[in-house]
């Protein structure tokens, strides 16, 4: 069994990866791509602290999991959405040309 | 320290690494699945084979199909391709190797991140179903809520309004 410290670390590197691609990239979708796989990191974290925590059959860790795994998909419905109607609006998504806020 | 984790945390780097550094969006779907399909297996490497299977379920199954949906309808043929990367990438970089390298500070000097496992947990999906249904029946009721509003407003805002104003 690894120690807690391995998924940690592999969460953080996770979470930083996410992290750089939501700040670097230039496609509006892969942005949200990863702020999904910073939430995903997340997860990791709350399984991890459940597994090695004190009282695991009370099972809150994977709740919050299960729970965090729902927002992300409501996340991802809406912030699709709010891709697709800027889309339909400037005909880009490339963050770099989204510079107007006037319709 | 062993094989298995060091395999599977290799797979899920290597993916998600990807879907952030490839060009075509497509492909960085692609990656995307491997990398979520890769911490998936972490989850049922750490018995937690509900969430396990409710990530492939609505990560890989829903939320890169959505994905792909949306590359597709926003995708516009172009001659001449935009770099991949913003024009400030290298303080984006900083930025997120500065996060790590702090994450990875505190993770390496905390007490906490030395502790043993507990016991195996007995986590079958009829104890989950009976948490739902009575430690976190509320929680459970906001989050049905939440995700009728949210698909409700996904739908109305990406909804083509030219026909209303005609």
């Amino acid at each position: 069994m690894n120690s807690l410290q391995n998924y940690l670390l592999l969460s953080a590197l996770l979470f930083s990866i996410g992290l750089a691609g939501a700040l670097i990239r230039r496609n509006a979708i892969l942005v949200l791509i990863g702020i999904e796989l910073m939430l995903n990191a997340a997860n990791l974290n709350l399984i991890a602290f459940w597994r090695f925590g004190p009282n695991p059959a009370a099972l809150t860790g994977v709740m919050f999991a299960i729970f965090s795994i729902s927002i992300a998909a409501a996340e991802a419905a809406v912030g699709l959405g709010i891709i697709l109607a800027a889309y339909r609006h400037s005909r880009t998504t490339d963050l770099d040309q989204m510079n107007s806020l006037k319709g | 320290m062993n094989v298995i984790f060091l395999i599977l945390a290799a797979i899920s780097v290597v993916g998600t690494a990807a879907a952030m550094s490839l060009r075509n969006a497509v492909h960085c779907v692609l990656a995307l699945t491997l990398g979520l399909t890769g911490t998936a297996a972490l989850y049922l490497q750490l018995s937690a084979q509900f969430v396990g299977f409710t990530q492939i379920m609505v990560y890989v199954g829903a939320v890169a199909i959505l994905a792909v949906f949306a590359i597709m309808m926003t995708h516009q043929p172009e001659p001449s391709k935009p770099p991949t990367f913003s024009t400030f990438w290298a303080w984006g970089g900083i930025v997120a190797a500065s996060v790590f390298s702090v994450l990875a500070w505190a993770i390496h000097f905390s007490p906490v991140s030395r502790q043993p496992p507990s016991p195996q947990p007995d986590t079958s999906v009829r104890q989950i179903g009976d948490a739902l249904m009575h430690r976190f029946v509320l929680p459970l009721e906001i989050m049905g809520l939440l995700l009728t509003a949210a698909l409700i407003g996904a739908v109305v805002i990406a909804m083509d309004r030219k026909e209303e104003i005609k």
